[in-house]
């Protein structure tokens, strides 16, 4: 794998550390690493590890651009919006760096497909959204023995560790069980700092990079925690749990399993048992029966559940502000001699504020399906969506 | 002997927007009890229905796992810092 005079011109800035070198530098044209996802860690991830001249990047997505990506997905450009993030990363991607190569495959990650995806590549690049995907990537990197450079991010929030070396812990060491589903707010929900993506992602692709030429100390046994709003990194230590379901002595799970059904994402099972609980399917309404009912001047009492700076951005007229997290301390202000609507932007948070409302013993509680994103789309447009 | 507790983004709703918080107890066990006693609505979310700690929040004495140590017995020395980490899965 000798390096051509472009390239030799292209990394002199590695080449003449002693660290990296000629050979580091083959190493790395040699090497190759997967990114699972192309959004906000794997953007700036893929984007160093070919402009430092890793020889094959994988990535695996089916997603499209969307304006709501480009405060942190610094791989894809205005003019990308509604284009396929792959063919947008690939064109980034080789337009950085065309001595590489960049092979893509539009498919969600499942049991199916994992092992054989993982196989051809050195290292795996953990930058997906989800806990289905988390422990599908994890357990498929143990089965394999490829390291997984990991990394996760929630506002202000990253976590990085390497997980699944050959002595080293897996993710299931440091967490068994994912959460149920709900519980854990994702990005969608909770936000993201734009640019704490790009320190957690440039960590995962420093680590990758290491793993590949062999140099320094890898992030294994190692939990790093880095908090934005702080500027404070934090190191906590992992073992690995000679009791690991998958890479301790004895282990359970031998091969893939379906991960939706571990994180119990598979049907929305809460929801269900929250009606037959009730005795009744009328736990839920939509925004053309809530504009009725505001037209009507019927007597009800509209609940948003969202935090003070969505409710900012725009509202439904009408209704009261009381945050999902303050909903227990302040249950008086909520009438219980009245119908109650309950909203948020999408109605997961709110799903979840009627579920708490009916234990507290409210008999007359409704989700409004589709939140205020819904209200923007087919009651009032000028409610801006975010 | 009061400790300082750190607490993670996702759970800082639930103690009035505080990044940390300080509480009495001689063990891990104590200082949590005293943790969602003081703030209930933290409860659901370290603790199961059978009142155990649950499997996807991890707990750190300084930067030990106490999973390794003495669980919730782990004894708490003044100065020592208790860090709560639960799982986040956001990359997108």
């Amino acid at each position: 794998m000798a390096l051509s005079n472009d390239e030799v011109k292209r990394y002199s800035r590695h080449l003449i550390m002693p660290e990296v070198g000629v050979e580091g530098q083959e190493k790395l044209k040699k090497g190759s690493v997967l990114c699972i996802g192309a959004g906000g860690l794997g953007s700036p991830a893929a984007l160093y590890l070919a402009a430092a001249g890793v020889g094959t990047i994988g990535i695996v997505d089916f997603d499209v651009v969307d304006f709501s990506n480009l405060q942190r997905q610094v791989i894809h450009g205005t003019s990308d919006v509604g284009r396929s993030k792959l063919a947008s990363a690939k064109d980034r991607l080789l337009e950085l760096n065309p001595h590489i190569n960049i092979e893509t495959y539009e498919t969600a990650l499942s049991s199916k497909n994992a092992l054989d995806l993982f196989k051809p590549y050195d290292v795996i690049l953990d930058g997906t959204d989800n806990f289905p995907t988390r422990y599908l990537t994890n357990d498929a990197c143990v089965l394999l023995g490829k390291p997984n450079a990991y990394g996760s991010i929630f506002r202000f929030e990253g976590q990085a560790s390497v997980f699944a070396t050959k002595d080293g812990p897996c993710y299931r060491c440091l967490y068994p069980e994912p959460p149920p589903p709900g519980l854990v707010p994702s990005c969608a929900e909770g936000g993201v700092l734009g640019v704490l993506p790009g320190v957690i992602g440039t960590i995962q692709a420093t680590e990758a990079i290491k793993l590949i030429m062999g140099i320094g100390e890898p992030l294994v046994g190692r939990f790093l925690i880095y908090d934005a709003l702080r500027m404070k990194f934090r190191e906590l230590k992992l073992k690995k749990d000679p009791d690991c379901p998958v890479c301790g002595t004895n282990p359970t799970v031998t091969e893939l399993i379906d991960y939706e059904q571990f994180c119990g994402v598979a049907p929305a099972a809460t929801e269900v048992a929250v009606s037959t609980a009730n005795n009744t399917n009328e736990t839920e309404t939509d925004v053309n029966e809530l504009k009725r009912k505001i037209d009507a001047k019927e007597d009800f009492f509209l609940l948003d559940v969202r935090e003070p700076n969505e409710y900012q951005i725009g509202k439904i007229p009408g209704s009261t502000l009381i945050p999902l997290g303050e909903v227990p301390q302040r249950v008086s202000e909520i009438p219980r001699d009245k119908e109650i609507i309950v909203h948020c932007k999408m109605g997961g948070r709110s799903a979840k504020a009627a579920a708490f409302l009916r234990q507290q013993g409210y008999t007359n509680v409704k989700n409004l399906k589709g939140g205020i994103t819904d209200w923007s789309d087919k009651i009032d447009s000028k409610v801006p969506k975010y | 002997m009061a400790n300082k507790i750190l607490i993670p983004t996702p759970l800082r709703p639930f103690t009035g927007k505080q990044d940390a918080v300080e509480v009495d107890g001689a063990t891990i066990g104590e200082l949590l009890a005293n943790l969602t006693t003081k703030y209930a609505g933290l409860k659901p979310h370290l603790y199961n229905e059978q009142g155990k700690l649950r499997s996807f929040v991890n707990v750190y004495l300084n930067d030990e796992d106490i999973r390794y140590l003495e669980k919730e017995q782990t004894a708490v020395k003044p100065g020592d810092t208790i860090s709560i980490i639960p799982s986040v899965a956001g990359g997108r």
